[in-house]
């Protein structure tokens, strides 16, 4: 940011009074017009179905006025930070700081994780939550893929992951295969789905695509609802069975793992068992997205994101390209959807709504798109967040909006926005998130 | 077609609905020489250059490739994708299509992309992690660093494409079109934008391209000083049609590419010819 000369800026200021007036006078007859109907008539059914109303302009004028000195208050706030930008808000301490802190908050994060089931033991609730969060943290990595690298706008993400469920119940109640059979083939589904689903949308962009993606997630719910022989319609899947520690149930028979290695059966052993599951599904997930980004398809990824026109000429197949990209992305939501069904123990479609669609989407826009270790954080602001608000009830989703609002003014590109090179000749500088490309579809 | 032509370009047609952007025109390209494309601002010359790359299915007529091992190839039934990949065709853009947030190196990585692809097994060899493919991911890079040796960018190698200055981000497009290994290098409008040291060290780099690697180069430019100091040949183009063709002394004395360039008033036009050699 250039510096601003003193003289300019105080001549603004001193002209300023009567435009900050006028702005508050225009915010105020804003919210005076928004404001009437809402809240200055109040309308309610009377005892024989009649329509009463009475008037609240006491309440109105106070709102108004609210309005009025709220504004003017934000625009002297801005004119005194104003002209210094929002960058040199953080001291350069606090920034060197932060980037020790960004050197090796994935490892702590990592070595913290590992150690959840050990120090929340006893606290069931936190265990529970912990594996809500690490389940949302492999699907944010799943859809990254797509959306992320490949810049693909996927809004029907939670159909892979009701395939993938959906698979594993269906295999274990009516054949009786175990978990660890089921999980490949529940990816396998999923991405044979994404492929499906990739093929008509490989000619849409932006809108577009996000319309029928949306539409993809939307029918294979419906799907299941009224295919009642197959799925069970509304009734949804039950009795799924648990997973068991290859093929040693976790139970507190005399064949279980508990008694075999001789120790008090407890029902938390099957909590931790499942935290470990997720937490190594959700790490292989990590793990192929960060080699397959370094080969030469991911990086097909994100040069399709950069510029679809110019992969072409480079003679790089953007339909197989594309498709790659859907069907690597739909195994992991098949993976976490298999996991999912065994953990619940009972499945229906209410679990697979748009809702989920767009809180994973949530997570990887928020995260900051191709950036994995911003997915989990936000994966974990998101769950955990939501969680912690739990206390303020009705008001929990007006913080929560009010903090995502913030947080995308504050950081538009997500959390951790810059992109790291795949490759380098003699040092990996971190890209500018103003550079890379949000894709085109 | 003879031995010594790459590109021949037969009775091409190219309509939009009603309007007739590229009609019969006929021309051919030698190998190891550079051919300009020129004429005045909608002539069609990016049009035919769309057809040949196969942005666009022409309405009519047969562009063939040739290959030095004599394979002949019908580019106007290929996939503008399968051009590059199989005929060999690498192009640019007239208005610069890197990929900005990718770095020079990571450019020039992905125009190695089918290679690539095949040395790591479509992936699942390159996921274990073969010895195989990380042997040729150092030659790719090798590749890679050579071509940013050549456009003088080595030492930028690390940065996003997207942060450099409009010369270097025109040299590292021709970089990487070359990553491609083509057989034919397409150039539109290499120079447009360019100040006159940065022109000549262009004319320097595409001399350079088709004497030491033996490149065959056709190209479309406004710029009269890099067309007529490289050219071996120049074929020219207005309102659709071939009205010159030959090299850049018969072209800048024929008296219907002066009359096309700047009306009737050919004295003008000679002055303005000849300012460019």
């Amino acid at each position: 940011m250039t510096p601003i000369p003193h003289e300019t800026t105080h001549a603004s200021r001193t002209a300023g009074i009567s435009a900050l007036l006028k702005t508050a006078f225009i915010n105020a007859l804003i919210a005076l017009v928004l404001f009437s109907l809402m809240v200055g008539i109040r309308t309610e059914a009377g005892s024989d179905g009649q329509l009463t109303y009475w008037t609240r302009f006491g309440d109105l004028a106070s709102l108004v006025a609210a309005v009025f000195g709220g504004s003017i208050l934000i625009e002297l706030l801005r004119q005194w930070i104003g002209s210094t930008g929002t960058e040199k808000l953080v001291p350069p301490a606090v920034k060197s700081g932060m980037s020790f802190v960004g050197r090796y908050l994935a490892p702590a994060l990592l070595i913290f994780t590992l150690l959840v089931p050990v120090i929340f033991y006893n606290q069931r609730y936190i265990l529970d939550l912990a594996i809500l969060v690490l389940t949302y943290v492999m699907l944010g990595w799943g859809l990254n893929v797509v959306v992320g690298l490949a810049g693909l706008l996927d809004l029907g993400y939670v159909a892979f992951y009701a395939v993938g469920a959906y698979s594993y119940a269906l295999l274990a109640t009516n054949f009786g295969w175990s978990f660890w059979v089921c999980l490949p083939l529940a990816g396998i589904l999923a991405a044979f789905w994404g492929v499906l689903l990739g093929f008509p949308v490989l000619r849409l962009r932006g809108d577009y695509l996000a319309i029928v993606t949306l539409a993809f997630g939307e029918i294979i719910r419906l799907v299941i609802i009224n295919w009642q022989e197959l799925t069970g319609g509304p009734n949804g899947v039950s009795s799924i069975p648990r997973p068991s520690f290859f093929g040693i149930p976790l139970d507190n028979s005399d064949s279980g793992l508990a008694a075999r290695l001789g120790i008090e059966y407890s029902p938390t052993h099957r909590i931790v068992f499942l935290f470990y599951l997720i937490l190594a599904l959700a790490l292989l997930t990590n793990w192929v997205t960060i080699r397959l980004r370094r080969l030469p398809i991911g990086r097909a990824w994100e040069a399709l994101r950069e510029d679809e026109v110019a992969c072409r000429a480079l003679g790089i197949n953007t339909t197989t390209t594309k498709l790659t990209a859907f069907a690597t992305g739909a195994m992991f939501g098949g993976f976490a959807g298999a996991f999912f069904a065994t953990r619940q123990g009972f499945i229906s479609p209410e679990s697979f709504t748009f809702q989920e669609s767009a809180l994973v989407l949530a997570i990887v826009v928020l995260g900051g798109m191709g950036s994995q270790l911003g997915v989990a954080l936000a994966a974990l602001a998101m769950i955990g967040g939501f969680e912690l608000f739990r206390s303020l009830e009705t008001y929990r989703m007006l913080v929560f909006g009010m903090a995502m609002v913030l947080i995308m003014i504050w950081r538009p590109r997500g959390l951790i926005g810059h992109r790291a090179p795949t490759v380098y000749l003699t040092k990996a500088q971190a890209i500018s998130s103003d550079l890379v490309k949000e894709g085109h579809g | 077609m003879s031995r010594d032509e790459i590109l021949s370009v037969d009775r091409l047609t190219m309509r939009f609905g009603g309007i007739v952007a590229v009609q019969d025109l006929s021309f051919a390209a030698e190998r190891k020489k550079i051919t300009a494309l020129i004429g005045p601002n909608g002539a069609g010359k990016t049009t035919v250059f769309n057809c040949i790359t196969g942005f666009y299915k022409p309405s009519d007529g047969t562009i063939r490739l040739a290959h030095d091992d004599g394979k002949v190839i019908a580019l106007e039934r290929l996939n503008d994708f399968r051009i590059a990949k199989q005929a060999k065709v690498a192009r640019t853009f007239q208005n610069i299509r890197l990929f900005p947030g990718m770095t020079a190196l990571e450019n020039l990585m992905v125009a190695q992309h089918n290679a690539l692809m095949r040395a790591s097994g479509f992936t699942l060899l390159g996921l274990i992690g073969a010895p195989g493919y990380r042997d040729a991911e150092k030659r790719a890079i090798g590749l890679a660093t050579d071509w940013l040796r050549r456009v003088n960018l080595l030492d930028r190698a690390d940065d996003a494409a997207g942060n450099f200055a409009y010369g270097d981000q025109r040299r590292l497009e021709i970089a990487r079109a070359m990553c491609t290994e083509p057989a034919l290098l397409c150039l539109d409008e290499p120079a447009a934008g360019l100040n006159a040291r940065e022109s000549a060290a262009l004319s320097e780099l595409l001399l350079s391209i088709r004497n030491e690697l033996g490149t065959s180069i056709l190209l479309i430019e406004h710029d009269m000083s890099v067309v007529m100091e490289i050219s071996d040949h120049i074929v020219v183009m207005d309102h659709g049609v071939k009205i010159a063709e030959g090299s850049p002394r018969e072209v800048r004395d024929d008296p219907k590419v002066i009359a096309a360039y700047l009306g009737t008033d050919e004295e003008e036009a000679v002055a303005v010819m000849e300012g460019g050699s």
